[in-house]
């Protein structure tokens, strides 16, 4: 409980935020470069992911091959790999490039199954008989994906972004073992130092900064829901309903 | 005019759906398709509008292929009544109704306010249109599925089973309606149901197909009534069990009384008039 206390007092304290203290300070910077990370590794992930899932579950083709792959990618250790890419971009790339390659590209890698497996979940979970209709009133198959099935499948859609989030929000912090930046950084100095306030506080930070995440992925998922899909009935027949969260996607 | 050359159907698992099946259904007439579950009347349906690829022979409207047809075009083109109504669970039931004239590039205060107007038609309140599919009961929504394939002023209107939810008042109007929009309007009408009533009640040509999409017999509901091609066909219209037979009995009152008419179990259904029908069609 000391030991907490000693961190959150750390964390609070204006001198760690000061813009000219010394590595791994100030926090701001740390939690910053935290942040692009994570936004940077999860807008490549998505942009390859959400395609392909899309595609995917719009034509139910390369279904296997895709989970398969996707499988094999979850069991990779991500730390693990962070090792090999920086030997093997060591080799190719500069010193100062190989290291952000090598972590961004690790990052995808750990994101791009929780997204594509919540898209093709998402369009596939889309009732049939609702997509043959759309089909069947004279939509293009473009029309079918965009007005009809990613509109319903969104939630379980935005269920894949967030676990993937989630996940990369919180492995970000090995970063620091390719000599970059991030909050890692701050846990990494601690343990050199032997600074609890630095370890406890960095990953108080982590924690944070996930959750914080998390909550905003929940709001997104609250203000797209689809008012007709959860809405069975008017508001006086209604039941007392379960949550239409959909079935949480597994994280890390 | 729909024209059916040859047809046939297997599906990927190997199911025989439709086998050799021809038939020419005349423009502006109600073709009605009764028979059994299971014998291929959404099939046929479904290929007038490629959502079934025929496997062999051919599907003509108006003496064109519907396969060199462009499909989004084509199904634009036909009014289609899905026996599950169908309706997208995320618009509200106007916006459903007008999902084929906004697709086409209709203004959309404009497509609903004709939307509206279909609501009417189809004995819908209004109010209704402010909803969500799932806030109807499964008959309004197979009503808004009707209005919805109407929308597009179609010449050709495939309607599959569409009153099958709907209760027995309603859907003795929509039979009336749709009878009456069918001349009014001069629209090509293939209907699919279970019910021999309803497909003598609406059809110019009624067909009666076994298993397979074999026709049992094609023609006007009188013909059918007249000469029932066999035994398969007599007992689904009932000739076998006496249900269409009906008897002339003189009335009680010694003389008096009018002619009654009765079912073949002997129960008075109507009176006996001098004359013609005024209504022969
Ligand atoms: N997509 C499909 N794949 C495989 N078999 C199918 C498919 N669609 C229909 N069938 C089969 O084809 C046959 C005819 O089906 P169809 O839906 O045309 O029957 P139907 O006459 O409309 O029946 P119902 O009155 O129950 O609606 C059935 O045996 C059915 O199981
Ligand atoms: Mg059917």
């Amino acid at each position: 409980m000391e030991f907490l206390l000693s961190a959150l007092r750390w964390i609070a304290d204006p001198a760690n935020w000061d813009p000219s203290a010394t590595t791994p300070l100030p926090i701001q910077a740390r939690l910053l470069e935290h942040l692009r990370y994570t936004a940077v590794s999860m807008v490549i992930a998505a942009a390859i992911a959400l395609p392909l899932g899309c595609w995917i579950g719009h034509t139910g083709r390369a279904r296997q091959l895709v989970i398969g792959f996707t499988g094999a990618m979850r069991a990779l250790p991500t730390l693990g790999l962070l090792f090999f890419l920086l030997m093997v971009f060591g080799y190719w790339l500069s010193y100062d490039t190989a290291p952000i390659v090598g972590a961004t590209i690790a990052f995808v890698v750990l994101a791009v199954p929780s997204i594509l497996a919540g898209a093709y979940a998402g369009i596939e979970s889309v009732d049939r008989t609702t997509v043959d209709a759309a089909r069947a009133t004279g939509m293009t198959e473009w029309q079918v994906l965009w007005r009809v099935e990613v509109p319903l499948g969104l939630p379980l859609v935005l269920g894949g972004l967030r676990s993937a989030t989630l996940q990369v929000v919180s492995t970000v912090t090995i970063a620091s073992y390719a000599g970059l930046g991030g909050l890692g950084r701050i846990i990494t100095s601690g343990i050199g130092l032997n600074d609890y306030d630095l370890i406890l506080g960095g990953a108080l930070l982590v924690t944070a900064l996930a959750l914080l995440l998390d909550g905003l992925f929940a709001l997104a998922q609250r203000l797209t829901r689809t008012p007709g899909v959860t809405d069975r009935r008017p508001a006086a027949a209604r039941r007392p309903r379960r949550s239409p969260r959909p079935h949480a996607s597994k994280s890390a | 005019m729909i024209e059916f050359e040859s047809v046939s159907k297997r599906f990927d698992d190997g199911t025989m759906a439709v086998e050799d099946f021809s038939l020419v259904l005349p423009s502006r007439q109600t073709t009605v398709f009764v028979g059994s579950s299971g014998c291929g009347k959404t099939t046929l349906l479904r290929m007038v509008n490629r959502m079934v690829e025929p496997t062999s022979g051919r599907v003509l409207i108006d003496g064109e292929d519907v396969a060199g047809r462009d499909k989004v075009q084509l199904r634009r083109s036909i009014g289609y009544v899905l026996q599950a109504a169908g309706l997208l669970p995320h618009r509200k039931v106007v916006d459903n109704v007008a999902t084929v004239p906004v697709l086409t590039g209709t203004a959309k205060a404009k497509a609903r306010e004709a939307a509206y107007e279909l609501l009417d038609t189809v004995g819908l309140d209004r109010a209704l249109g402010k909803r969500y599919p799932a806030q109807l009961s499964g008959g309004q929504q197979q009503r808004v599925g009707v209005a919805r394939a109407l929308a597009s002023d179609p010449n050709i209107l495939l309607m599959d089973e569409p009153f099958g939810a709907v209760d027995p008042l309603v859907r003795a109007d929509l039979q009336v309606e749709l009878r009456r929009l069918q001349q009014d309007l001069g629209k090509t009408v293939v209907f699919v149901t279970h019910d021999i009533d309803e497909a003598f009640l609406l059809a110019d040509q009624v067909v009666i197909l076994k298993k397979g999409g074999v026709v049992a017999q094609a023609g006007s509901p009188a013909e059918i009534l007249a000469a029932p091609a066999d035994d398969f066909v007599a007992s689904f219209v009932g000739a076998d069990r006496g249900k269409r037979t009906l008897h002339l009995r003189d009335g009680d009152g010694g003389g008096k009384g009018r002619t009654i008419v009765v079912d073949g179990d002997g129960r008075p259904i109507g009176v006996l008039a001098d004359g013609p029908a005024d209504g022969a069609r």
